[in-house]
């Protein structure tokens, strides 16, 4: 790693203050994907603005059906506080990375970072959250902005994510066992209006809706509802572990286990 | 530099960290707790795993200068001072959970997190829980028998994989 400068503020403002003094300075999370690609030497910061000791940007609460999260709390804690209030959102924070990981890795960081196999960015895709920030509310459905990208400005910093809570969803994860990470991951969520299905892992775009299954799971939420549906090969990613049409496959298979799930 | 203060398995411990400076560089190199192993330093093995203000975190992949007054917590601090082993170590021993025993410190440290969490972790549970902790010599099942025994369950039921 190339040597950089930590700043550790204790509030959102200073925090902003800290990012918006160096062009060059950059939040810090959890570091599980930072750090490593910073001993990578695949960036190189002046400074990391760690935000795991700002208190206001820690912790869950349920209210009136809408789970908000802390931009700065781990998953493990995730996990533990929603079981009862957004089991499907527990299950998958539950399950990202390993334990120790989980105890550092961060919500904020995730959807900040948006890689396209990160569990994160489906539940919130699929849930309709909102990505609160230290400037605005951003709906998740323009959010998302491809491979490791997101409409954040520069200096913006994710302080809080507020998800609605579905009547009934369940996101089903194919594990890359060396990673961790989703090679494809599908998260099924079911409201009073219709039905979201959020895919990550799976596209050269990063995660997306899979907007037929959604009509036919909004008119009859069963995995029969699927049949005869598939999603194009062309446009996902293929790598030693997956190609495009392996990928492809695996969308309507998960899509399908979630459904039966959740139903 | 800047000047890292934490206590360490109970003792007030302070040494210099760059910015860049690694939890599991400033234990070992700074203060000299060489039980903390580097196996992969890319958060994949879990042989660097401690605990920080009570969670088990990969030492490799947190900046020192983050667990500025923190409690944290090594392998060192298991045994008693008098070099007893406590019942995590001693099952390892008993039930040959380590072979060239450089991923141990981790494998007692993430178990002495599980079995706080989870006090009777099933046999299934107990290998979810190690997913982080990758031992070079393959010695899993030893190791799984070596936390059932550990916390008080029976070990003649676990299946050989």
């Amino acid at each position: 790693m190339y040597n950089f400068d930590v700043e550790k503020p204790t509030s959102i403002a200073d925090a902003v203050a800290a990012l918006a003094s160096d062009d060059e300075a950059q939040a810090l999370g959890g570091g599980q994907t930072l750090i490593p690609t910073l001993k990578q030497r695949l960036a190189s910061p002046s400074k990391l603005v760690s935000l795991s000791g700002v208190a206001e940007m820690q912790g869950v609460s349920t209210d009136g059906g809408v789970v908000s999260i802390g931009g700065a709390t781990p998953h493990g804690v995730v996990a533990a506080e929603v079981a009862q209030s957004y089991p499907a959102l527990a299950a998958l924070a539950g399950n990202i990375g390993d334990p120790a990981v989980r105890n550092r890795g961060t919500i904020g960081g995730s959807l900040a970072n948006n890689d396209p196999a990160a569990c994160y960015p489906a539940a919130a895709l699929a849930s309709g959250a909102t990505i609160v920030t230290n400037g605005r509310e951003i709906a998740a459905d323009d959010y998302f902005d491809g491979l490791f990208t997101t409409v954040l400005e520069e200096g913006e910093i994710v302080t809080q994510v507020r998800l609605p809570v579905p009547e009934a969803a369940n996101y089903q994860k194919f594990v890359q066992p060396a990673s961790r990470f989703a090679l494809v991951g599908v998260f099924v969520a079911k409201f009073a209006d219709g039905v979201r299905v959020a895919v990550t892992g799976a596209s050269e775009d990063g995660v997306f809706r899979w907007s037929e299954a959604e009509a036919a799971l909004s008119a009859n939420f069963s995995a029969d509802a699927l049949d005869g549906l598939s999603v194009a090969a062309d446009g996902m990613m293929a790598d030693i572990h997956g190609s495009k049409a392996y990928r492809a496959h695996l969308i309507g298979v998960l899509t399908k286990r979630a459904v039966a799930a959740a139903a | 530099m800047t000047k890292v203060s934490m206590t360490v398995n109970g003792k007030a411990a302070s040494g210099d960290a760059e910015g860049r400076t690694l939890l599991s560089s400033f234990l070992r190199e700074e203060l000299g707790f060489t039980g903390t192993h580097v196996g992969c330093d890319t958060s994949q093995c879990g042989a660097c795993v401690v605990h920080v203000n009570g969670v088990a975190v990969k030492s490799c992949t947190m900046l020192a200068v983050e667990a500025e007054g923190a409690e944290v917590a090594t392998i060192e601090g298991q045994a008693a001072p008098d070099g007893t082993l406590n019942t995590i170590q001693q099952a390892f021993q008993d039930h040959h959970g380590l072979q060239c025993g450089f991923c141990t410190p981790g494998m007692v440290m993430s178990t002495a997190a599980l079995l706080k969490e989870n006090p009777k972790p099933s046999e299934q549970e107990i290998r979810e829980y190690l997913e982080g902790n990758i031992c070079r010599c393959t010695g899993y099942h030893n190791i799984v028998k070596a936390i059932m025994a550990a916390s008080g369950q029976d070990v003649s039921a676990i299946a050989a994989e």
